[in-house]
């Protein structure tokens, strides 16, 4: 028996280096494949450059870095007042068969995928904002509703642990002292799980800055820097997704170039994210 | 969740049986490989081609034109597929027209614009008229539909249309000739251009100078945005791929391909 459990965590063990190594080898070819570019044209020519022409060696993905900010940005401000309503609501309202119902149907939210979300943006969202607000349609306004939605199965089922895991105390302690129901919510649960819900708001933030597909059919993709939510954009993931299909050369470098930046930016936002939800646990 | 191990004992073999029916690439046949707007012309032929010869492969694949003349000049790929004459550099392979195909550009049919100059068009698309109106249309701004850097009818559109000048960068970009009709139909400022074959009733083809990209216009070189077909070869093609060539130059094939929207061509041997 000894042997045989020996045996198996061996195998575990080799099974959970494996994915390790692959994510090892990806990061190695990113940068194998994009930094060459990136020095070759210079770092100031590459971050901060605001015009992208692959045919004319012109590879500046400042507007991209922006309109990635710009679109993500959009759905923080429409998606965290919808997650942490419903994520409340949720915790403290709903009565549990309700709740069976509810739960549910958003964790269905998040197995849509992604490019049926962009259809329907395209065919619904799009002809809207067209009609109503001016533009094209194809705008970061468009993009970042979709994302809006894309994001709250994050969103929510983070925070809602969050709120889970404080100790009952907080809540009876609160109330007994006299508090009402929402004072209690607004003064005493949401800032004692406030770690856990910013964590779960940066990792929207990270899955919003990574959705691609969705918002290829959606942002138009014009490579100009945005000068209003109604304008058409490209994001660092869109343009790696419109361009990789005939890209040779200093053009498909500069894509896997346009990878590290968001490599970077990923990394940055989930180590934020860790140590936040770390710091829940003290 | 749990899933009861029995069941998914059962699942494992199917599991592999699936796996193993996707691995059957390992028959003889020959490749295809190239442009993108030749691809689904290429995939149509191949099956027609298949279904009359039992035991014949031929798999198709895209890549984009530079990358079909390049497999064909490696032997990557049997045959090369381009929608662009070769260059200098290319002139040892053995070109072969298949059809021609024409770029129309398309509006949306509620624009009554019908008729622009070859220049109006250039203009709009470099971005100096930027309102219907300049062009005797609605007062309302043009929104411009161009497809992605290193696509072969953004490189023909490029070469006829732009020449020396760029397309704005307040331009959309849409990765497809399917994309760039979705948009164009579906708002009525829009212009956009995409293969005269897909051209259908959700938008309008504009006439250029007064021509109408029809093809009997095409035929007598009355309308210019005209664009080759090729197949590439290394050598003079031998074997299968002779035979495949042979059949997509005969006439049930062309007739299969002008149904398709593209022009036929008589056969014609060697560069242009």
């Amino acid at each position: 028996m000894e042997l045989k459990e020996k045996i198996i965590e061996k195998i575990l063990l080799l099974i959970a280096l494996s994915s390790i190594t692959v994510l090892t080898l990806i990061t190695f070819f990113i940068f194998e494949e994009g930094l060459p570019l990136i020095l070759k044209i210079g770092p100031k020519a590459f971050f901060l450059g605001g015009k992208w022409i692959p045919s004319k060696g012109l590879f500046g993905i400042f507007p991209m870095i922006v309109s990635s900010f710009w679109v993500t940005f959009g759905a923080l401000l429409l998606g965290i007042p919808l997650g942490l309503s419903c994520t409340i609501f949720l915790c403290e309202w709903t009565p549990s068969s309700l709740a069976t119902l509810l739960r549910p149907a958003l964790q269905l939210l998040a197995a849509i995928p992604s490019v049926i979300y962009g259809f329907w943006g395209l065919i619904v969202l799009v002809p809207l904002i067209r009609n109503y607000l001016g533009g094209p349609g194809l705008s970061i306004l468009t993009g970042s509703l979709v994302l809006s939605f894309m994001i709250l199965p994050t969103v929510i089922t983070i925070s809602e642990d969050s709120l889970k895991a404080l100790p009952p105390s907080y809540k009876a302690g609160s109330l007994a002292l006299g508090a009402t129901h929402w004072q209690t919510i607004w003064r005493v649960l949401i800032p004692a799980a406030r770690s856990g819900i910013v964590a779960s708001i940066i990792l929207g933030m990270g899955r919003a800055i990574g959705e691609t597909m969705a918002m290829i059919m959606i942002l138009g993709n014009a490579v100009k820097m945005p000068t209003s939510f109604l304008d058409s954009a490209r994001t660092l993931t869109t343009n790696i997704g419109i361009e990789m299909g005939y890209a040779t050369g200093d053009h498909r470098q500069a894509l896997f170039a346009t990878g590290i930046v968001l490599f970077f930016i990923i990394m940055a936002l989930n180590t934020l994210a860790i140590s936040l939800s770390r710091r829940r646990v003290r | 969740m749990y899933v009861n191990p029995k069941i998914s004992l059962w699942l494992l073999p199917l599991l592999l049986i699936l796996l193993s029916l996707g691995c059957q690439r390992s028959k003889a046949g020959i490749t295809v490989a190239g442009s993108t707007s030749v691809e689904p012309f290429s995939e149509l032929l191949a099956e027609e081609y298949m279904s009359q010869h039992a035991g014949s492969h031929i798999y198709v694949q895209g890549g984009g034109s530079t990358a079909g003349i390049e497999a064909a000049t490696t032997g990557a790929a049997n045959i090369g597929m381009s929608s662009r004459y070769l260059i200098d550099s290319e002139n040892r392979l053995h070109a072969v027209m298949i059809a021609k195909d024409a770029i129309a550009v398309i509006v949306n049919p509620k624009n009554p614009i019908g008729d622009l100059f070859l220049g109006q068009i250039r203009n709009i698309f470099s971005g100096k008229i930027k309102n219907w109106k300049e062009v005797g249309g609605a007062l309302h701004p043009i929104v411009l539909v161009t497809r992605e850097e290193g696509s072969g009818t953004r490189e023909s559109f490029q070469k006829f249309v732009m020449e020396k000048a760029d397309i704005s960068l307040e331009a959309l970009v849409q990765d497809s000739n399917g994309a760039v009709r979705q948009v164009v139909s579906s708002d009525p400022s829009a212009i956009g251009y995409i293969s005269l074959g897909l051209v259908n009733e959700e938008v309008k083809a504009i006439r250029i100078s007064g021509v109408e990209p029809t093809v009997a216009n095409i035929d007598n070189g009355q309308y210019k945005l005209v664009r080759p077909f090729l197949f590439v070869f290394k050598d003079q093609p031998t074997g299968e791929a002779k035979a495949f060539l042979d059949f997509v130059l005969s006439p049930p094939a062309q007739k299969l391909l002008s149904k398709e929207g593209l022009v036929p061509v008589l056969p014609k041997v060697g560069q242009e």
